[in-house]
């Protein structure tokens, strides 16, 4: 049914078609403790906008409560901040409502893991086609200090001073577990793949969840260090690459599937090549699961990068599709024969 | 039509009132189960009624026996042979029902027969009996000119939503999750997409309602619906939408609580939680529906305030109305009021907390509007600017603007109407779906040359205008309410003065006779005096 809310959504972009990164900052001091992860977010999410092709007026960001939070107070787009939790609910609102704009949110582990929980898991599986950033520091900042969903066993906090004794969530493994079809996770101290990981999130068709490895400088100084440091990079993490074998070290080591388990392999000892080793296939959903798993084995490498990228339709498109069919109906969009019903009767 | 039903009812029946029964149920083991230490209908227990006792599975038994059905089948058709007593009784035409029978068992010919002949044995049985010496004729409603159907409360919500969103000339969104008894609007609204309607099964309650404010930010007209439980769950987002001052309409049909409490029974309970259940200061604007067929217009006023004021409103429904059908004159959508709104598109005028100087509303800019970008959130505004601002002195103004402006819409709602004398001993005001009850009563009375007067509120915040001195004319007034005096509690506070409570919180809807009753206990204590 045309309202005049479709003069809006059909507009043209007169303006100049050419943004640079400035056009995205909005005239708004960032209030982030010096060193916080966050900056290299914030300015290669801006950096990568001018380049997505998409009107400045039609992009939305919204997010929930916490430190990542305050994300979209910094972007000069259409911005929504709402409620510890709630930003992918309200989020699922404008996609479904406005599949026309480009829908991103910014949210951290508490937001999204713990207090929006429900609302992950439900819009992963629902496939509503928004962007996720996910700044994981494994603390709650914000609220200065206390231990989060993603902390570590035996970590000291203001509300763990004997130390965490929760089991937590890997983001990646959940977020694959709930039917997000696009997961991948990126490092903050790592800007260009952390760039290249927004913009294939961008270019997925549907619900896509980017977990960033974010330092809180604060509360939880160095947390990731073992695997975003350059040197600590090199030897503990691996990066996937779709069609390439897992390599690490440079190159000197590599991931081999023994069965279902991921081990590490020489390439120097003379017992393994680089045939032998595991390559990745984004659009493997079982090789997803196997290489989340990772994560929960200290001994292994971290893998970052994209772990799957599968379409199928997104909600918003299907109801799009829904309406549209219906419209062919006989009577659609006749309100008085609405009202009217088929079983009425007249008093004269 | 047995021991225990006539137990659990009889407390519904007036002195003198008809009680027809069906004395096959009262056999040894009925009574022991429903606790009957002799047959009541044996002893002069129910003398004080008209007692029309009748054998009704003998009654079917003897009427259907060339049919060759089992004694399980027959006895199941004695509910259509008291429907046939109690259409004689009225004197109810039984074609209807005839009709209705065609189309539910037409093609199961035996059940078809012995339904059709077990109503109609009972209308004869009634007509022939000398037990039955008295027969009741109910004319016909005088009514207006026009096409008519009949409607529940949730039906006539979900086609307010459609038709407001025609009349506001945007899409509707609904973000719902299912919750008795107002699941139906959600069914309804999920079958209208022919009309453009996008809707979320959310998963949860939470969820349902901060969809919607996203479809608000985006430019349509958003609303949620819900019972008590899940209202509760939606305070802090209903918060963040005042703060947003953005467009929704919040359903909100009532059962009795608190907790689960009982899922399927109305109560007015929520008025106090609808004005008052938010931290913070967070006026709403709240109206409530007096009938099925009211939720329609009620429905369509929501939207009207929330579209023309930029705020949620809350529209209070219970589950009686909602659940129970009347006769609605259906209206053309030319009889609709134009509730058209305009999205701000002009960079030179726009700043996100700008207001119109008549109705405080802000500019409403949406998503896809070229140099419109702009933040919003749930920290503290700033004036004008909508930056996010600490400043006391801007705190307290935002509270004041955000107050005002759901004040003020008292200009914008009709005066409360005074039914009967213009002043006088003792006035009625109600609310809600207890509008039927409380004007039988008051007709009745009236009829009977009692003096007296009635205001049915549909407008709960703000309070119609001219309330104030409409109380300053009456010595007494009585409020009847499915709670423990919410509106009282209100009205008190509001006007400093005593207010008469009739307060029923069983779960059931309020009758004509318990407000006659009352009344005119009200009216003898004057007399004493």
């Amino acid at each position: 049914m045309n309202t005049h809310l479709d003069v809006i959504i059909q507009k043209p972009h007169t303006g100049s078609a050419e943004t640079t990164a400035k056009d995205f900052k909005a005239p708004i001091d960032v209030r982030w403790c010096a060193g916080c992860g966050g900056f290299a977010i914030l300015s290669q999410v801006q950096k990568i906008l001018p380049d997505l092709d998409i009107p400045k007026e039609k992009i939305v960001f919204i997010s929930g409560i916490g430190c990542s939070s305050r994300f979209p107070y910094y972007m000069d787009v259409y911005v929504m901040h709402t409620m510890h939790g709630r930003a992918l609910a309200v989020a699922s609102g404008v996609k479904i409502s406005r599949p026309d704009l480009s829908v991103w949110i910014a949210t951290g582990d508490g937001d999204c893991m713990s207090i929006g929980g429900n609302h992950l898991i439900h819009t992963a599986r629902r496939n509503v086609n928004i962007n996720v950033i996910m700044f994981n520091n494994e603390i709650y900042s914000l609220t200065k200090g206390q231990y989060s969903p993603t902390s570590r066993p035996g970590l000291k906090t203001k509300s763990s001073p004997l130390g965490v004794l929760d089991d937590p969530f890997d983001p990646i493994t959940l977020a694959l577990g709930a039917g997000a079809p696009f997961v991948a996770r990126a490092y903050d101290r790592d800007i260009k793949t952390m760039r290249f990981l927004f913009e294939r999130a961008n270019q997925h068709n549907g619900f896509s969840f980017v977990e960033v490895y974010t330092n809180c400088v604060i509360f939880n100084d160095g947390a990731f260090d073992e695997y975003t440091l350059k040197g600590n990079r090199e030897e503990n993490s691996v990066f996937l690459d779709h069609g390439k074998p897992l390599l690490f070290s440079n190159g000197t080591k590599g991931i081999k599937l023994d069965g279902f388990k991921p081990v590490v392999v020489s390439l120097e000892d003379g017992n393994h090549s680089i045939d032998d080793l595991l390559v990745h296939d984004e659009t493997d959903s079982t090789l997803a699961f196997i290489l989340s798993n990772m994560s929960f084995n200290l001994d292994l490498p971290r893998p970052h990068g994209v772990f799957q990228s599968i379409e199928r339709p997104s909600y918003d498109a299907k109801v799009e599709a829904q309406i549209i069919e219906e419209s062919k109906k006989p009577g659609a969009n006749d309100i008085d024969a609405l009202l009217k019903g088929d079983d009425y009767w007249e008093i004269g | 039509m047995n021991a225990s039903s006539l137990k659990v009812n009889l407390a519904n029946v007036r002195e003198g009132g008809i009680i027809v029964v069906n004395s096959s149920g009262f056999g040894a083991k009925n009574l022991r189960l429903a606790n009957y230490d002799e047959n009541p209908l044996e002893n002069d227990s129910l003398s004080n009624y008209q007692l029309y006792d009748i054998d009704m599975v003998k009654r079917v038994s003897e009427e259907l026996a060339d049919l060759n059905l089992s004694h399980k089948a027959v006895s199941r058709s004695k509910n259509l042979f008291a429907l046939g007593v109690t259409y004689w009784l009225f004197d109810r035409s039984l074609e209807p029902t005839k009709k209705w029978l065609k189309e539910k068992f037409g093609n199961k010919e035996l059940v078809y027969q012995a339904n059709l002949r077990a109503l109609t044995a009972g209308w004869e049985y009634a007509l022939k009996s000398v037990k039955f010496k008295r027969q009741y004729k109910i004319h016909k409603a005088k009514l207006e000119k026009g096409a008519y159907r009949n409607i529940t409360g949730n039906h006539a919500v979900a086609l307010g939503l459609v038709t407001a969103a025609k009349k506001a000339d945007l899409p509707l969104f609904l973000g719902s999750y299912p919750i008795t008894p107002a699941t139906e609007i959600l069914h309804y609204l999920s079958g209208y997409k022919k009309y453009g309607v996008k809707h979320l099964q959310a998963e949860d309650e939470i969820a349902g309602i901060s969809s919607a404010i996203g479809a608000a930010f985006s430019g349509y007209l958003a609303c949620t619906t819900t019972s008590g439980p899940g209202l509760s769950l939606k305070v802090e987002s209903i918060g963040l939408a005042i703060m947003l001052e953005l467009p929704l309409v919040i359903v909100n049909v009532q059962r009795a609580g608190p907790s689960t409490g009982l899922p399927t029974k109305p109560e007015q309970s929520d008025l106090l939680m609808a004005m008052y259940g938010r931290h913070g200061e967070a006026p709403l604007p709240i109206v409530a529906a007096d009938s099925a067929s009211d939720c329609f217009n009620m429905t369509i006023e929501a939207a009207r305030l929330a579209l023309k004021y930029m705020t949620p409103v809350i529209l209070l429904s219970d589950g009686y109305i909602a659940q129970g059908t009347n006769p609605w004159k259906i209206p053309s959508l030319d009889d609709i009021p134009d509730l058209s709104t305009n999205f701000v598109t002009d960079p030179e005028i726009f700043a996100p907390y700008k207001r119109d100087p008549v109705t405080l509303a802000r500019m409403w800019a949406v998503p896809g509007t070229e140099g419109l970008e702009h933040r919003i959130g749930g920290l503290e505004k700033e004036d004008i600017t909508g930056l996010v601002s600490h400043d006391p002195m801007n705190h307290q103004k935002m509270i004041e603007y955000r107050a005002t402006k759901i004040a003020n819409i008292v200009n914008d709602i009709p005066h409360a109407r005074v039914e009967g004398e213009f002043s006088g001993d003792l006035l009625i005001i109600g609310w809600g779906g207890t509008y039927g009850a409380i004007t039988d009563a008051f007709e009745k009375l009236r009829g009977e040359g009692k003096k007296l007067s009635y205001v049915h509120l549909k407008h709960l915040n703000p309070l119609p205008g001219n309330l104030g001195h409409i109380l300053k004319r009456f010595k007494r007034v009585l409020i009847p309410e499915l709670n423990s005096g919410q509106l009282k509690m209100m009205l008190q506070a509001k006007f400093l003065r005593e207010f008469i409570g009739l307060n029923k919180i069983t779960g059931l809807p309020l009758k004509a006779f318990e407000i006659e009753d009352k009344v005119l206990e009200l009216l003898s204590e004057r007399g004493k005096k």
